[in-house]
């Protein structure tokens, strides 16, 4: 046998050898624990903070939400949004109070109330998850709350600390995370707003400034009381209902004083050991490996109390299977893994093997993953025949085209003419246009400032904006073209001209949207502003700079967007509220808007419950937006997701930061499915060793003629 | 040589001096503290207070480079640049913005970016090294002319092409390795195979060329014909004497890279999510984390440096007409 015989008999039998083995590209460990569901998912950029006090996205939420638990929650089905104890045993008891703290009946006006007291039961029998912060010895000392440089010598992670411990939750815990919101280490991006609202809480920062977190106990808030051992009070000014939608956020969470106690010894943070990066909750999951850099891993939290998955939802839950689990007890999860996927094509083919239980949609993959038919979208075949199923939701967001209402040319000090111009333009902007060009038809063209699923939106005719749509044969139709030049003439600039200058009219858009990938984006919004001859000069910035102008009050036209902190729609009122004007105060009112009207009606409907006559006061600020056109209010967003046929119980809900619990696995199905899909195709490689060697054939053969030449 | 390692050894300080200014000085015109605190605190209820806290609590209240509120000394020690770049000569590269320790992220992710450097270089030496020779052994035939146009056709190509196709052709069409991801230990292993088949694949044209043309001066010196007088076949000629001498190149532009490969490639770690280094600076600069972005150019300047200097000692390794005075 010579040398090429013997090279392409090892090759032969290299890959035989390897055709017997299933499935090679699986970027998972193989030696997975039978019976053990997990949950395979992903982050693209790595979560800054995990300290309840300090995360506010949504990338941290992912993460933090399974591991944290305030006491209230979002219902995982009903519609819409609903709050629901979580640690809590019942929703709070509100008491309205007055200056002398007197007791003030439910149905007082508003305006009567000085202080409302939130009293908040915590369920006993909760306990945190096992952690060396709560470990202690026989004696009852905890044992790594001073540790010597010879015990942390060992430490290179948070597992090698050799015992855990843990202990009841208790109200305390809650109070003890109020004090942190403030202290000046944490920096918590809601520290300054809940200073505004919780009695005492500016007071104790100032008290606090110069002490360290492990002396927060040393002080009280005065609004602040630890009742009894299950029980405490918030006390904030004034009336101010959507406080309870903070209260299932995060941020009041609870965090045991050890947690602060054990993170903030000398040398833990050398080796990236801190409460900011390594959670301490009472939540259905823990993190037992926090490495950012690859890869988050959550385990079931083997104190976790009781909870159960939702007996009841919303019409039609039923049908999709949603309460197929009700009643079970939660989680159903056993580990979550979160792998590192910066870039979305990887993950897109992965998902498509099965190695992602879900997914959205790159506008790289849309065309792959959906297909318009008879103007509806729906999922290809390719899709379909791997059981992948599809499932959308508006979301909770705006992206609106804002008018500086300072601006002399279109904001509030050009009157009449001013506002007739940012009427033609919301006609002539085609946000339809947009959502079918840049976002392959993922979003809605908004009405008003409000999206789907808040209170106070009104869908079908109700619901439209009359000064740019008109409802035609079932739908909102933007009304032509001509409309909105016979408001510019009536502005005074006929055909988009400016009688100052003789010329077009010239409007600054400021953007921090400056990369190539813009460019078609700009171009478009230039066109549509000639449509009214306009001509819309660019002025592209970073994002410093850009907000840095907005603050200043010196852009003209801007493009912003709001995601809801929580349903109601104060959280997006209060953008065009008078006294947030950015440039006045530095508040989120990023246009300057100032109406009185709508300021009075903002006021009267921040305070309310949601009953028909705060609807009707919606409609009436929604008309007044509609009308004054302080934003052009652009879209709301679609969110498409995919997943896999094994995946169960999904439910889009946008408020919720903890569904993980929820979500069921079928892990014999993906197994299955996982090893049908990845059987390794080798003829390829065999075709081309092959040519390879047919092709280096001649050449050594022409080599060995060479060296066999001899002179003659 | 001594003499020379530790005057080339003191030259740096001035040197890794000026580029930490120069990186302290851009950082800044681009970005404000105020910019880095928002950038920290997100896009919600940021107040100014609350940017104060936070440059306060950092060490960002100070300031730039002079500050004209102390007297002496400390008008230049109670300033961002001294609290923060000087401490970087003695390796100290502190807690990120976001409050991470940065040495203890630099250990930690060098080691995946070594991971697939180091084996796409050697493999990718062997390779080019390979091609190279084949090329000149087969000199003035079709087998050359082809060598060539192949080599130009793969320098032509953009690396994200070799990336993108390699990862649809290798890891969705064909299945044998996963797309992307990384993994520690031995299971690393088949996550390594695709990037590194990669960058050897797509380095082979520049560096066959380059080797092609150090092989061809070779082989025209007297040497070699010398050599193959002595009854020597063609390729004993190549493989021994024209290959001992070419190495000399070789040999010192490898080693200038070496200390580089710590610092990992961008574009590669990124699509192939392996946590290295590449993509730890572009991450800081995206975040705008100051902290972060010093570390890695003043230890970027270190390793080329050193990368330098061990460029100069090989020299004298291999080619003992080379003394450094």
């Amino acid at each position: 046998m010579n040398f090429v015989s013997k090279a392409v008999f090892f090759i032969f039998s290299v890959l035989s050898l390897v055709a017997c083995n299933e499935v090679l590209n699986n970027p998972y460990a193989v030696s997975t624990p039978q019976n053990q569901s997990i949950l395979y998912s992903s982050f693209s950029e790595r979560p800054r903070h995990l300290d309840p006090a300090k995360a506010y996205s949504s990338n941290e939420y992912v993460f933090i939400g399974q591991i944290y638990e305030p006491p209230f929650q979002y219902h995982f089905l009903k519609r819409p949004y609903e709050l629901e104890p979580l640690t809590a045993t019942k929703m709070p008891d509100v008491i309205y109070l007055d200056k002398a703290a007197r007791v003030l009946p439910e149905t007082i006006a508003a305006d009567q109330v000085v202080y409302s007291d939130y009293i908040i039961d915590i369920a006993p029998g909760i306990r945190f998850q096992p952690h060396p912060a709560l470990a202690k010895n026989a004696q009852g000392h905890y044992l790594y709350h001073d540790l010597s440089s010879a015990q942390l010598d060992n430490i290179k992670q948070l597992s090698d600390f050799a015992q855990q411990g843990t202990r009841e939750l208790t109200a305390a815990d809650y109070v003890h995370q109020i004090k942190r919101l403030v202290h000046p280490e944490i920096s918590s991006p809601i520290a300054e707003l809940m200073k505004q609202y919780i009695v005492g809480l500016g007071d104790y920062a100032l008290r606090i400034k110069d002490k360290a977190r492990t002396q927060l106990e040393e002080d009280e808030i005065s609004g602040v009381q630890v009742l009894d051992k299950y029980r405490y009070k918030i006390r904030i000014h004034g009336k101010y209902p959507q406080f309870i939608f903070w209260l299932a956020m995060p941020f009041f969470a609870p965090m045991p004083w050890e947690a602060d106690a054990f993170y903030t010894q000398a040398g833990l943070q050398d080796k990236n050991i801190t409460l900011d990066w390594q959670p301490l909750g009472t939540g259905p999951y823990m993190l037992v490996e926090n490495n950012p850099n690859l890869r988050m891993t959550m385990l079931k939290n083997p104190h976790f109390h009781a909870a159960f998955y939702p007996s009841e939802g919303e019409e039609g839950d039923v049908e999709q299977g949603l309460l197929e689990d009700a009643g079970k007890r939660l989680p159903f999860i056993d580990k979550a893994i979160y792998r590192l996927e910066k870039e979305s094509i990887p993950y897109w083919n992965k998902f498509l093997q099965g190695y992602y239980d879900a997914s959205g949609i790159a506008s790289d993959s849309f065309d792959q993953a959906i297909q318009f038919s008879g103007g509806d979208l729906r999922l290809t075949a390719s899709m379909q025949a791997k059981g992948i199923q599809l499932q959308t939701a508006v979301a909770s967001s705006i992206y609106y085209m804002g008018f500086n209402m300072l601006d002399k040319v279109i904001g509030a000090a050009g009157g009449e003419s001013a506002r007739k111009l940012r009427q033609a333009i919301a006609i002539a902007m085609d946000y339809e246009e947009y959502i079918a060009i840049f976002m392959n038809g993922r979003g809605v063209a908004a009405q008003g400032a409000i999206p789907p699923g808040i209170f106070g939106y009104q869908s079908g005719e109700a619901g439209i904006n009359p000064y740019v749509y008109d409802w035609q044969n079932g739908h909102a139709q933007r009304k032509p073209i001509t409309v909105a030049k016979r408001l510019m003439q009536e502005a005074g600039y006929p055909n988009g001209v400016d009688p100052q200058t003789g010329e077009a009219l010239i409007l600054y858009f400021d953007t921090a949207a400056s990369g190539p990938d813009d460019r078609a984006r700009l171009n478009w919004y230039r066109k549509q502003f000639s449509k009214l001859g306009i001509q819309l000069v660019i002025r592209a910035t970073d994002y410093n700079r850009f907000q840095q102008k907005m603050r200043n009050g010196n852009a003209q036209v801007f493009m912003w967007g709001w995601n809801a902190d929580y349903p109601d729609p104060e959280n997006f009122f209060f953008l065009l509220y008078g006294p947030n004007a950015k440039a006045v105060y530095g508040g989120e009112n990023a246009g300057n808007y100032q109406n009185p009207e709508f300021d009075r009606l903002f006021k009267q409907m921040n305070n309310m419950q949601n009953t028909a006559e705060r609807l009707q006061i919606i409609a009436k600020m929604q008309e007044l937006l509609r009308y004054d056109v302080p934003w052009l209010f652009g879209l709301h967003p679609k969110n498409f997701s995919l997943y896999h046929s094994w995946y169960h119980n999904l439910k889009p809900n946008l408020m919720a930061n903890n569904k993980l619990k929820y979500l069921r696995i079928d892990d014999k199905k993906r197994e299955q499915l996982r090893q049908q899909w990845n059987r390794p195709i080798l003829w390829p490689i065999i075709v081309i060793i092959l040519l390879l060697l047919a092709l280096a054939w001649p050449a050594v053969r022409s080599l060995q003629r060479r060296a066999q030449e001899t002179i003659k | 040589m001594l003499h020379y390692i530790l005057r080339r050894f003191l030259y740096a300080f001035p040197l890794l001096f000026g580029v930490n200014v120069l990186t302290f000085v851009l950082f800044f015109i681009v970005n404000s503290p105020d910019d880095m605190a928002r950038m920290q605190l997100g896009q919600k209820h940021v107040t100014e207070q609350a940017i104060s806290n936070w440059k306060e609590q950092r060490g960002y209240h100070l300031p730039l480079l002079i500050n004209h509120e102390q007297q002496g000394l400390a008008k230049i020690q109670q300033t961002i640049f001294y609290q923060k770049s000087l401490r970087l000569f003695a390796f100290d590269f502190g807690i990120s913005d976001s409050g991470r320790n940065i040495g203890a992220d630099i250990q930690q992710r060098m080691w995946p970016s070594l991971a697939v450097a180091l084996p796409a270089l050697v493999i990718g030496l062997l390779v080019n090294i390979t091609a190279a020779l084949m090329m000149v052994l087969f000199r003035q035939s079709y087998l050359e002319f082809a060598g060539i146009v192949l080599c130009v056709v793969i320098m032509s190509i953009s690396s994200l092409f070799y990336i993108i196709g390699g990862q649809f052709l290798i890891g969705k069409l064909l299945m044998l390795v996963p797309i992307s991801g990384y993994d520690t230990g031995f299971n690393a292993i088949k996550f390594l195979v695709l990037p590194v088949l990669i960058s050897v694949v797509s380095g082979i044209g520049a560096g066959a060329r380059w080797y092609r043309t150090l092989f061809l001066e070779e082989i025209e010196q007297d040497y070699v014909r010398t050599a193959r007088a002595k009854g020597l076949s063609e390729t004993q000629v190549l493989f021994k004497h024209v290959l001992q001498n070419a190495m000399i190149p070789i040999l010192t532009g490898v080693v200038v890279v070496l200390p580089l490969l710590f610092m990992g490639s961008l574009i590669t770690e990124s699509f192939f999510s392996i946590p290295g280094l590449g993509s730890y600076t572009i991450d800081a600069i995206n975040s705008q984390d100051f902290a972060i972005v010093r570390a890695m150019v003043f230890l970027g300047s270190v390793l080329y440096i050193i990368g330098l200097l061990l460029t100069d000692i090989s020299y004298t390794l291999v080619d003992p007409r080379v003394r450094l005075s």
